[in-house]
């Protein structure tokens, strides 16, 4: 089912953990739903992105996401950060079985999110950075609980 | 080690040795078609109706009762689809449960379609109904009563006696799928007043694609597949010979040491869930304690999820099954988790073991360690876990 890229991130996830006073820290999804994921950022004087960790409460392709997105965002500035799209989370895993496309959705949003509390701690605005939801399957699933 | 640890005798079974072997001559020797009318057929026909009494037997029915089909699914849809459309005179009306299997619960919406109407019962937390409920449910359209004899996810066992009585007292027709039950524990037709019961031979070690549906004499129902005049012209196609003489010798095996089976069974799941809840903390048994089948085991571990639960265990060959979301291809885990009432999070978090009778000491042992080991590595990654943790502190301090 799972890409030997998914499947070596999900036994072997990398940055898995906390940072203590983190620089911005997102937490997306809803336990409803069966996956949240919430990154740390350490991000620098320059924006640069210094390390990132995650949790994540999920499927296996939900850990190897944010595994993945992690190891895309570290050592990049913020803005570089903000352009990674679920698309790039998923071509760097090799792809994923089209049930669990919203598991690379949910990555992009959890950058997003620690980014906007990263934003919102410094008083600074990112450009092209747009609050987060909260909670990205509010509307999915009545869509699709018909 | 480097064997597979098989615990999901309730999604399927392996075949037993002697069944593969009482089958294997019905493929190349006698092969004939059981209607036609040379000596060929004829030794597949007696061998057909062989196996035909033998399942009567064990369920006090007639031999003329018992009908073969492809398995529970087909059982399930021929019971419920053709009573409605036989007994459209009498009613309109059907009582199940919310636990009842897809077969069942997917046929049940399809009928409403159709212009039926449905009752879902209600389940306790164990997964019980409650015999008031369905007695309040009853109306004078109700033409069929349709509850599991046990549960396949939380194994619960419902009390279908007691659902018996109630129906023939309403004069209605009462039909359980006894898919997980039957070949577990004793099913009497007669005591329980069963005048429909689905069950299939590959959850007791007999071959996929084969099942039967039993019909007491002198229910109502017409024909689900239409065709020749197999099985009393009620179900047609050439028969499945090879799987019913399987399902035949599956049966008698699984009859003939079905207690000390249990037995076995019973003391090694208690085994099992005394493990798991002395061990891990934060877990749940699902279904009732008690009035359970003996192969099944069913936990709900707080903080995970149980797609990664499953992945994890298979790397260590450890084969399970789990009502989480993602291993249902919805968003939404599964139905009789949430009827039992667990919240979405907690059934996100299911697991289940079902035992078999090869299954070892040895083996509950291997993954009980295993279980322990992955679900704290989960943990350490949750983030439900890591606010559960912080929040316990500040409670502390």
């Amino acid at each position: 089912m799972y890409s030997e890229k998914v499947m070596d991130h999900f036994q072997n996830p990398r940055n898995v953990g906390e940072i203590e006073n983190a620089s911005g820290v997102g937490t997306v999804g809803n336990a409803k739903c069966g996956d949240i994921m919430r990154i740390y950022l350490d991000i620098d004087e320059n924006q640069v992105i210094r390390d990132a960790k995650f949790k994540t409460f999920g499927c296996g392709a939900a850990v190897a996401t944010s595994s993945m997105a992690t190891e895309l965002i570290k050592g990049k500035t913020v803005q570089e950060a903000l352009q990674i799209t679920n698309k790039a989370v998923m071509e760097a895993l090799d792809g994923l079985p089209p049930v669990k496309v919203h598991c690379s959705l949910l990555a992009e949003e959890a950058i997003h999110a620690s980014l906007w509390d990263y934003a919102q701690k410094n008083h600074i605005t990112i450009e092209g950075l747009k609050e987060p939801k909260k909670d990205i399957h509010e509307g999915e699933e009545e869509e699709l609980s018909v | 080690m480097g064997e597979i640890i098989y615990l999901d005798n309730a999604a399927t079974t392996r075949v037993r040795p002697e069944v593969v072997d009482a089958m294997i001559p019905y493929f190349t020797e006698d092969y004939g078609n059981p209607s036609a009318v040379y000596n060929l057929a004829s030794r597949s026909r007696s061998a057909v109706n062989g196996v035909r009494e033998q399942i009567a037997a064990t369920l006090e029915a007639k031999p003329e009762e018992i009908y073969f089909t492809a398995g529970g699914s087909e059982s399930d849809n021929w019971a419920l689809k053709a009573i409605f459309e036989a007994n459209k005179s009498k009613g309109n009306h059907i009582i199940t449960t919310k636990i009842e299997h897809h077969a069942i619960l997917h046929t049940c919406e399809y009928l409403e379609k159709q212009g039926c109407e449905v009752t879902y019962l209600n389940v306790d937390e164990n997964g019980r109904i409650n015999l008031e409920e369905l007695k309040r449910a009853i109306r004078p359209t109700t033409i069929l009563i349709s509850v599991m004899t046990a549960n396949n996810e939380i194994g619960t066992i419902e009390p279908i006696k007691k659902v018996g009585e109630i129906a023939k007292e309403h004069g209605i027709y009462f039909h359980t799928d006894a898919v997980q039950a039957y070949g577990q524990i004793p099913i009497s037709v007669e005591e329980c007043h069963i005048d429909l019961l689905s069950a299939s031979g590959h959850k007791l070690n007999g071959p996929k694609g084969i099942g039967f549906l039993y019909v007491r004499k002198g229910v109502k129902i017409g024909s689900f597949v239409h065709g020749g005049a197999q099985e009393r012209r009620r179900r047609a196609g050439t028969e499945n010979v090879p799987g019913i003489i399987g399902l035949g010798k599956a049966v008698e095996l699984g009859f003939a040491d079905m207690q000390e089976r249990s037995e076995r069974e019973t003391k090694l799941r208690d085994y099992l869930m005394e493990r798991i809840m002395a061990e891990v903390p934060y877990v749940r048994i699902n279904g009732d304690r008690t009035k359970r089948l003996p192969n099944n085991a069913n936990f709900s571990f707080q903080f995970i999820e149980g797609e990664s639960l499953l992945i994890m265990l298979d790397m260590k060959k450890i084969c399970a099954s789990s009502g989480s979301a993602c291993t249902s291809g919805s968003l939404d885990p599964s139905h009789v988790l949430l009827a039992i009432g667990l919240p979405h999070e907690i059934a996100h978090g299911s697991l289940r073991l079902t035992l078999g009778y090869e299954t070892t000491k040895e083996e509950i042992d291997t993954a009980v360690e295993a279980i322990k080991e992955i679900v704290q590595k989960l943990r350490d990654m949750s983030p439900l876990y890591e606010d559960f943790l912080k929040k316990h502190s500040e409670k502390e301090k």
